[in-house]
């Protein structure tokens, strides 16, 4: 790790002033993902603006039909929210599938939209259910926000704040686990918000989460697994490595989105 | 028995006493040990996996803050430190030695892999060596790499040691072509396989690490090693690196957290800091980060084998032949040469009455971290081929696996195979019936249409393995070209109080020798269980040994104590007859009490432990005093530990996921100290088998990254992967050492892997596929395997 100066600010302006001053500067939330690479030397960030002290960033709350969430809330304490677990199962059970108690109780919600790796969970339920992303500028529609493999639509100095999640009456997310590392080898999220259906994938896309247009089409009919039986999403445009081939990837996600459905609808 | 000794004496499950300070972070490894002024080594490392180094410029790195020294491999060879060495000697069918490259500490010319390192710095911290490290430039002309061993000897490919073409080290056979080829053309059935066995990194939880310390006023230099053999270590860095002389040299292996072969070896790092210590006159230290450790560690596997099966008309095995390429990545590692030999070859005959066996192998450099003895080492290689060729013949021929199995087990012993060993003892058919009944394998098929109904193709899969470990009788392995006995030491003192140390060449990291050695005394002398202390892993401290690996702390370890506790009973009857005032030849040892035979005259151990220090009762000149011997075992045989394993299986039609449902392991270890400890064993290695079937892989891309650098990328097997193994024993006892032990460490991995592929296999109706068994790999050969079906 190379040397760093480290602020701790008490409130969203301070940290936005703080990174206004520190062009090279980070913003630390739980650091799952940042501090790996600053150990290993593969980031030098001039500056750390540890989110952890400022007031209001934290809790699930209810408010009118939706589920707002602080960005600094721990994916251990999503998962564990009574508010959230009555409200929407199906979101509560995301951040319960992320890596493992250690990185669970230390990651953030936050963190891990503002990172947006192709293969992290929080993504797909995001765009899966059509939240808003609250920054200290802006309000920003996930269709909008996730802007392509470890991309948003976030600009320099904005802070995400808070996350809110219509409620959906039936939703669910559905994870093959990546073998080693834990993360969305695939993942897909549906939901049914009215008319508005929904089905987002994660891990399997090169260029980040994305929407299955083709399967959302065919469960206007019917939100059951039922409706898209047969059908597939071309392997073009998924990730390949040494874990999955992109027919492989491809085919999961339909088989997920399967899964995921009956699951929504038990 | 006494009832002193029952609840802790030979078979009994005593819980280990070494588990308090590890599970209370008490233990000391070499990273807790820290020396006044000492300094930290951060080595420079190449990115490229084949390259000439041009030059090497450390002006800049010298000038960073905190930097004591900056060194380089020109340098070590102007102090004339000795290239790193490979110890058996192979030679090739045409009579020709293998031929090992130059392997200098620290490459100074050219670099043959990702990680070679080509300087080292010497900082007062950490970080401050890092920052240093990145100052030091190297200019390096690429040169093209190869990595598959399967393309190393082909015409074109880079060749990677300037004096050795092809990249082939050695192309050694053993047994007889002819008769092999003899009767595949007389045979009914031929089975063909073509099988990898998948390179592995080996993992230890603790990393290798080092601590060099040189002593300016008396010269010697210690060091504090993660070794499972300090003393072999000592001797090869003293005698062929040169370090120093081998009685101003003390190696100290501390707690060691994990080794499974890889921390046999003598690696560039021990080496160079002994060296910079020496230079810079202050202890220098090197701990290994998880990103050096998958680069350096010494790699485990990686063979490329065409295997066939001969069979007559009733399933009866005719013979076997195999061609092998083994890949020793870019140096011979310290014993790299034997495993895919004698580990390997020797072992093709399985647990099969076969007539004749043929076997080539040819060894090849690539550019790869070097590779070695890995958990079971040659012997996972040899099982999975006879495992995966008698269940593939058996479904060829429709007959059934188990049954095949019996036609051909061996069921008189001794029994000589066609290469080279002798199997001393066993019953095969009752580890095979034991594990069948265990495994409900009669109720196998309604559990198989049962998941069916759930979208799941159930399997099973059988292992019976065998393995030869005890290793080895110092002269048979020498006349196989062995640099060293494999014999094992032992020195038994006895305290004036009647407590006693052992002092034992082997060496425990993570074995629990502290619990079982002290089993076997506590039994043996009657003496408390507490009462034992196990010292081990220091040559300061311990006569010369040669450690642990190969599942021979047991069987050739405790030999050597047993042999030295039969000279302390012999002394101390000599002392007991001056005490009790009767003839040597009447006193009884039994329970921890000498007795004269026929009287109610008895002393006990600890007073006769007493009697030999103070020297009261007899002269100098009739008795020498004090209570303490030291022996020498040399194993007469190797031990043949076998058994049955079977996997259940699921696959989920749907995903290719496997899930283990159901794990039966029987096996034959013969005599067992402590159960619990066995278990644990067999649990540890199952779990490390499975992860080569179906999780781990090392893979290097075309230019010689390695792909699977860190645990994001490479599957290590969890808690959550496996079953609750069902583990049931059968004991033949070896008849080639005292207690008739055999040896458990490496049994679950050798057996496993072929286990989890002939259920894979059985369930998903194809012939063979690769491991590791990824559910992607799984799901693609369901769809060649029912795309018939689906069209």
């Amino acid at each position: 790790m190379y040397n760093f100066t480290f602020h701790r600010p008490t409130t969203v302006r301070q940290a936005a002033g703080l990174l206004a001053r520190n062009p090279d500067g980070k913003l630390l939330a739980g650091g799952h993902s940042l501090l790996p690479v600053m150990k290993q030397r593969l980031a030098q960030p001039s500056a750390l603006v540890d989110l952890s002290l400022v007031e209001g960033m934290t809790g699930v709350e209810l408010k009118g039909r939706s589920v707002v969430i602080g960005a600094m809330t721990r994916h251990a304490d999503v998962a564990n929210s009574q508010v959230l677990k009555d409200a929407m199962p199906g979101l509560a059970a995301v951040p319960g599938s992320i890596g493992d108690p250690q990185v669970r109780n230390r990651g953030t919600i936050g963190g891990s939209i503002a990172n947006n790796d192709p293969n992290a969970d929080y993504p797909a339920a995001c765009l899966g259910l059509g939240a808003t992303i609250i920054t200290n500028k802006r309000r920003i529609a996930a269709d909008d926000f996730f802007t392509g493999m470890f991309s948003t639509a976030l600009e320099d100095g904005e802070i995400i704040t808070k996350i809110s999640f219509p409620i959906a009456k039936k939703c669910a997310y559905e994870k093959f686990k990546h073998p080693a590392s834990g993360f969305a080898l695939v993942g897909v999220f549906v939901s049914k918000r009215g008319p508005d259906i929904r089905v987002a994938v994660t891990g399997a896309g090169s260029n980040g989460v994305f929407r299955v247009k083709s399967f959302e089409e065919a469960l206007k009919k019917r939100f059951a697994a039922k409706s898209i039986e047969g059908m597939t999403i071309p392997a073009n445009g998924m990730n390949s490595d040494i874990h999955a081939s992109p027919e492989y990837r491809a085919h999961l996600v339909a088989v997920l989105a399967r899964r995921a459905l009956a699951k929504a609808n038990a | 028995m006494t009832a002193t000794t029952s609840a802790t004496g030979i078979g009994a499950p005593v819980r280990r006493k070494e588990d308090f300070r590890f599970i209370t972070g008490q233990g000391q490894y070499t990273d807790d040990v820290t020396r006044p002024g000492e300094t930290k080594a951060v080595f420079v490392r190449s990115p490229h996996a084949h390259a000439n180094i041009k030059s090497i410029d450390v002006s800049a790195a010298r000038k960073m803050p905190g930097v004591v020294d900056v060194l380089t491999g020109a340098q070590l060879a102007t102090d004339k430190i000795g290239n790193l060495i490979c110890g058996w000697m192979i030679h090739s069918k045409d009579g020709s030695p293998m031929k090992m490259s130059a392997h200098p500490a620290l490459a100074s010319t050219k670099v043959n892999c990702v990680g070679d390192a080509v300087a080292v710095v010497i900082a007062e911290t950490i970080a401050q060596g890092k920052d240093a490290a990145e100052k030091v430039v190297v200019d390096y002309e690429v040169l093209t790499a190869v990595v598959d061993p399967a393309k190393a000897q082909a015409k074109g490919a880079p060749q990677i040691h300037p004096d050795i073409v092809n990249n082939t080290i050695y192309q050694w056979h053993l047994g007889e072509k002819k008769d092999v080829d003899a009767a595949f053309a007389a045979a009914k059935h031929v089975t063909k396989l073509d099988i990898v066995n998948n390179r592995l990194v080996p993992n230890a939880m603790e990393p290798r690490a080092a601590l060099a310390d040189y002593d300016v006023g008396t010269e010697n230099l210690t060091l504090w090693n993660t070794s499972q053999n300090p003393h072999v270590a000592r001797l090869v860095i003293s005698a062929f690196i040169g370090m120093a002389p081998e009685h101003k040299l003390r190696v100290i292996a501390p707690d060691v957290g994990g080794g499974f072969g890889s921390k046999i070896f003598i690696y560039p790092e021990e080496v160079v800091c002994l060296w910079a210590s020496r230079k810079v006159k202050r202890p220098v230290k090197w701990t290994s980060d998880r990103s050096e450790a998958f680069l350096t560690d010494a790699h485990g596997r990686d063979h490329v084998t065409h295997a066939e099966l001969a069979l007559d008309a009733n399933g009866k095995i005719l013979a076997l032949r195999a061609k092998t390429i083994a890949n020793l990545g870019a140096y011979m590692s310290t014993f790299s040469s034997s495993v895919p030999t004698y580990l390997y070859a020797t072992l093709l005959s399985g647990q099969y009455n076969i007539p004749s066996i043929y076997c080539e192998v040819d060894a090849v450099y690539t550019n790869t971290a070097p590779v070695d003895a890995y958990r079971g080492a040659g012997r996972p290689e040899a099982t999975f081929v006879v495992e995966r060729l008698v269940e593939v013949a058996a479904r060829q021929m429709a007959i059934d696996p188990a049954d095949l199995r019996r036609r051909n087990f061996i069921t008189a012993f001794p029994h000589q195979t066609p290469v080279i060993m002798a199997y001393d003892a066993g019953d095969y058919n009752a580890s095979l019936k034991k594990a069948m009944d265990l495994a409900d394998v009669k109720g196998f098929a309604k559990r198989k249409r049962e998941a069916a109904r759930h979208g799941k193709l159930r399997g099973l899969g059988y292992s019976t393995y065998i393995e030869a470990c005890g290793i080895a009788p110092s002269q048979a392995v020498g006349s196989l070209g062995a640099g060293v006995g494999l014999w094992e030491s032992a020195e038994v003192r006895v305290n004036p109080t009647g407590s006693v140390e052992v002092l034992t060449g082997s060496h425990a990291h993570g074995q629990g020798h502290e619990t079982t050695f002290a089993q076997l005394v506590s039994e043996r002398l009657g003496i408390p269980f507490e009462n034992v202390s196990i010292v081990h892993g220091d040559t300061d401290k311990v006569q010369f040994g040669m450690g642990t690996y190969g599942s021979r702390s047991g069987a050739v370890g405790m030999s050597a104590i047993v042999k030295a506790l039969d000279k302390i009973e012999i002394k101390a009857k000599k002392v007991a007859a001056f005490m009790l005032e009767a003839a040597e030849g009447d006193i009884e040892f039994k329970d921890g009490k000498f007795t004269v035979a026929g009287t109610d005259k008895s002393a006990g151990f600890g007073d006769v432990a007493l009697n030999a220090y103070i020297a009261h009762k007899f002269t100098g000149a009739e008795l020498e005093p004090g209570l303490k011997e030291t022996s020498f075992y040399d194993p007469t045989n190797f031990t043949f530990p076998a058994g049955c394993h079977i996997c259940e299986l699921d696959v989920d039609i749907e995903t290719g996921k496997v899930d283990i449902v159901n794990w039966t392991a029987v096996d034959d270890f013969g005599t067992i100290i402590n159960p619990m400890i066995v278990e644990g064993q067999v649990h540890g290695g199952i779990a490390q088998g499975v992860g080569q079937a179906l999780m781990e892989g090392a893979y290097y891309d075309a230019a010689g990254q390695l792909v699977t650098g860190s645990m994001m990328d490479y599957t290590m097997p969890r808690a959550h992967d496996l079953p609750s193994f069902h583990v049931g024993l059968t004991m033949t006892k070896s008849p080639s050492n005292p207690l008739g032990m055999k040896g458990c460490g490496e049994a679950g991995a050798i057996a496993a892997p072929a286990a989890v592929i002939n259920a894979i296999t059985d369930a998903i109706g194809t012939e063979n596929i690769a491991m590791p068994a990824t559910a992607n790999a799984v799901w693609a050969a369901l769809q060649k395997s029912q795309a018939p079906k689906a069209a």
